[in-house]
């Protein structure tokens, strides 16, 4: 309680230093809109018993945001992390931030940060010195206290400095200390959100007891994409203490006790209208590719792909697919909204507190600065809450109800019934390899359900077409964002093809990719990685079981190697070993970033596996974990995670780049394991067996 | 229909008047405020809801409060003793092993249950053990290896 009321109050004694920056000097999307604000806000206080509050839009998913920015903090001002107080994702108190997604923490607000602390050091160093009466250049800190090096007993504390100070600053004119002198990045840190999470003590949205609060379960058409007509809520009605809220098509039975209101909301009868679209999960590939088709538009060419075919020597023709993907975090999405003299208060389960701020300000037509999102622990994200439907539902059944909170909890069959899944999607690829088996002499891809996102890699590709299709509304069932957007599945075909393309010529995967790399710090990663697996390679299929693959994601660059096991009787893989070898520039926070490794191949041996949304026009028939299978225990192999040292001192993300390559290096290994080529995501036993038939 | 129904809840005793097919998780969460426990899919397939029912892992969410009368249950909130924690916590904490936390309080339950029953248990049996709980994060070799250093470590839970 203590760190809390600390940070939300703006009480005197505290120092809070208001960073704004000069245009320019922040790191912004070019081309996103609502970059950072000239005003910064405040990212750093600190309180008059010296500790150190710092502030940031972002949420804690899991991924260690909390842990890695608390970090940055220490290190510029020499406390421990355990010294710093994290506020994250409330609208309110935190300065504006893009969406924590797209492995951008690090790139974006990392800077930032780093800055901002830097800054504040040299504020507490300029009072210090004239409190001390030093040079700023004689004092040294530890710890939050400060004092003259040569007379450590001419001393004073960041507590006894700040007085009630508010100062805004400049960033940029200080620099954050070299990394040779750093002592707290680099290093293994507990994380900060540890002892709360092993206690049960971590509270997430639908933990929160407001008194007075009523869970709302809302009624919910059989289809995506129907609405609500007509319904008939008398017999929900008679249980005791039930309410009915209706807005528009957006019905929610109310009850204070969670079990009660879903009772009472199966007694619900309503009629629904809207017509689903006539595609089910098998036809849905012919389905995507016939409405792309003329939609296709060439949005990479280089040279002439006529006269490079004409030029290869091995022709491969490929067709990879993958189904659609649920985001499936463990906590549901939740949120508790109320309404209270004239501003709406959302505590949401989000990745983007920003946008849902702002999606429920447009519901309901408020301005922005009457609605706050606070973010308190979040199950689980992977691109799944970066949009607000819950909050939004949450929000406008709670301005019906003044002063009431309100809490929608969805269960499993509405979070995988309203998610926006990983899209499904069909790439087909031709293409050819020279005489001399050194030069991909053309490369011929077009995609449907994604876009080129990462379909081109660090390969030597003198002569390449990438289409993809303008289509809007293309995809059936609602899609989003799903941890390293395209990138999976354009790395996924492009992989397998070339592993059919070395196969096919009679060489090993990797002195292929040694041969096309046309980046030194794709070699280097390819020598990490094989001598890491001790994995001597081999043309395939060698009956070893063992693939490689590559994948990127923005300048971060990953190399996968697995070895499997296939049982050809039923078609059931089982991973034996995985390793990534990983360069992210500098790894700020080496066990967390180990975390989101090991968590992304584990997350994607289930989407490479068995992890598939079944449909039949709108209905989902996934309605919880029996048939939506995530991998269990028994599924996951020992681990390997090496990064690679690259000298450098920028940082990128580490939630996406290690899932991208996951699924093709299991899908390669299954050829080296039997000849067959699996190329339907997942590849469950039935695709397996399929793939075995087809072996020559 | 509500009934009064009494049992021994992290080593209090305590009564609620509910109905005696309400399912304790509801109960746990909503009559008595312990929210450690937590609700991921409401039927016995994600074990985010694991509580112990005179020492053995039941799934919260499929257990009716009915069934725990008169037995001693304990969830999250009740296993670090005087604000000391269990091993099993401690392990979980030391390991890191998890990310977003929302499987943890099942986890530590469901490993608890089994370390009691089994301390030295090999990888394979723990693997066979924890097949019923599911982390989307993906922490699972970190888990295990917790879960294993416990055994090693101390012989087991206390
Ligand atoms: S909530 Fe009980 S097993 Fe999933
Ligand atoms: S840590 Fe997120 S589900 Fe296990």
């Amino acid at each position: 309680m203590r760190r809390r009321s600390f940070l939300q109050s703006a009480t005197a004694g505290a120092l809070t230093l208001f960073f704004t920056t000069p245009s320019g000097a922040a790191p912004i999307e070019p081309t996103r809109p609502g970059a950072y604000p000239e005003d910064f806000n405040a990212f750093l206080k600190i309180s008059a018993d010296g500790r150190v509050g710092c502030f940031v839009g972002k949420t804690e998913l899991g991924q260690g945001a909390m842990t890695v920015l608390a970090m940055l903090v220490a290190e510029e001002l020499e406390l421990d992390p355990a010294q710093v107080d994290m506020l994250l994702g409330d609208t309110d108190l935190c300065p504006w931030d893009l969406p924590t997604g797209g492995s951008l923490t690090m790139w974006h607000t990392a800077p930032v940060l780093r800055g901002a602390a830097a800054e504040a050091r040299a504020v507490l160093l300029g009072l210090a010195a004239k409190a001390l009466g030093a040079p700023a250049a004689d004092l040294t800190l530890k710890d939050g206290a400060i004092w003259v090096k040569a007379a450590p007993t001419r001393r004073t504390t960041f507590g006894a400095l700040v007085q009630g100070r508010k100062m805004a600053r400049h960033l940029g004119k200080v620099k954050p200390k070299p990394l040779s002198e750093c002592t707290v990045l680099g290093r293994r840190v507990p994380r900060k959100d540890a002892l709360a999470k092993v206690t049960g003590a971590a509270k997430y949205a639908g933990d929160l007891r407001l008194p007075g609060t009523l869970h709302a379960c809302i009624l919910r058409p059989p289809a995506q994409g129907q609405k609500l007509t007509t319904a008939d809520t008398a017999a929900a009605e008679r249980v005791p203490g039930v309410r009915i809220v209706r807005d528009g098509t957006l019905l929610a039975v109310l009850h204070a006790q969670p079990d009660t209101a879903r009772k009472a909301l199966a007694l619900v009868k309503g009629t629904f209208e809207g017509t689903e679209p006539d595609v089910d999960d098998v036809r849905i590939y012919q389905y995507l590719v016939d409405k792309a088709a003329p939609g296709q538009r060439v949005m990479i060419a280089r040279g002439d792909v006529a006269a490079g075919e004409k030029r290869a020597a091995t022709v491969v023709e490929g067709e990879y697919r993958n189904a659609y993907e649920g985001h499936a975090t463990l906590e549901p999405h939740t949120s508790v909204a109320q309404w209270q003299e004239g501003r709406m208060t959302v505590w949401a389960s989000n990745q983007s507190p920003f946008v849902f701020r702002d999606s429920v300000a447009e519901a309901l037509k408020l301005d922005k600065d009457k609605v706050r999102i606070i973010t308190p622990f979040v199950g689980g994200g992977f691109g799944g809450k970066l949009v607000a439907p819950a909050a939004v539902e949450a929000a406008r059944i709670a301005r019906q109800v003044p002063g009431v909170p309100i809490q929608v909890a969805w269960n499993r069959e509405e979070d995988f019934l309203l998610d926006g899944y990983r899209p499904a999607a069909v790439v087909k690829i031709r293409s050819g390899l020279d005489a001399g088996r050194g030069a991909i002499t053309f490369w011929d891809n077009i995609a449907a359900g994604v876009s080129q996102g990462e379909a081109e890699f660090a390969y030597d590709m003198q002569t390449n077409r990438y289409q993809a299709p303008a289509v809007p509304d293309l995809h059936p069932l609602k899609v989003g964002a799903w941890r390293a957007p395209n990138a999976h599945t354009n790395a996924f075909a492009r992989e397998c093809q070339l592993d059919a393309l070395a196969a096919k010529a009679g060489l090993d995967p990797v002195t292929l990719r040694r041969r096309l790399a046309n980046d030194p710090r794709l070699l280097r990663l390819l020598d990490l990685a094989l001598e890491a697996f001790g994995w001597e390679p081999a043309p395939g299929p060698t009956g070893r079981g063992i693939g490689l693959a590559c994948g990127a994601w923005r300048q971060a660059l990953v190399v996968a190697v697995a070895e499997v096991a296939v049982d050809k009787a039923t078609g059931k893989v089982q991973v034996l070993r995985f390793l990534e070898a990983v360069d992210v520039g500098l790894v700020v926070n080496p066990d967390g970033a180990r975390q989101q490794v090991e968590g992304a191949i584990t997350m994607c041996i289930g989407q490479a596996l068995s992890e598939e949304i079944h449909f039949k026009g709108g209905r989902i028939l996934n309605k919880n974990f029996d048939t939506y299978l995530l991998p269990r225990f028994s599924a996951i192999p020992r681990i390997q995670v090496v990064f690679a040292d690259s000298g450098t001192s920028t940082t990128q993300g580490i939630g996406e780049p290690p899932v991208v390559p996951v699924a093709a290096a299991l899908a390669n290994a299954v050829f080296d394991a039997t000849g067959a080529r699996v190329t339907h995501v997942p590849f469950t036993p039935e695709r397996v067996l399929e793939a075995l038939k087809r072996v020559p | 229909m509500d009934a009064t129904v009494s049992f021994v809840l992290n080593g209090k005793p305590v009564t609620v008047t509910s109905p005696r097919d309400r399912m304790l998780v509801w109960v746990l969460r909503d009559e008595l405020g312990l929210t450690g426990t937590k609700v991921g899919c409401e039927a016995g397939l994600c074990g985010a809801c694991t509580v112990l029912v005179d020492h053995e892992a039941v799934l919260s969410c499929s257990t009716a409060l009915g069934d725990v009368a008169g037995k001693a249950v304990l969830t999250i909130e009740g296993l670090a003793i005087d604000g000391k924690l269990d091993p099993v916590q401690e392990a979980f904490q030391d390991h890191h092993a998890f990310q977003c936390g929302y499987c943890t309080s099942g986890m530590i339950m469901a490993a608890w249950a089994f370390l009691k029953k089994q301390p030295r248990a090999t990888r394979a049996e723990i693997i066979a053990a924890m097949e019923g709980n599911i982390c989307r994060c993906g922490a699972h070799v970190r888990i295990l290896d917790a879960v294993e250093s416990v055994g090693k470590a101390t012989g087991g839970v206390r």
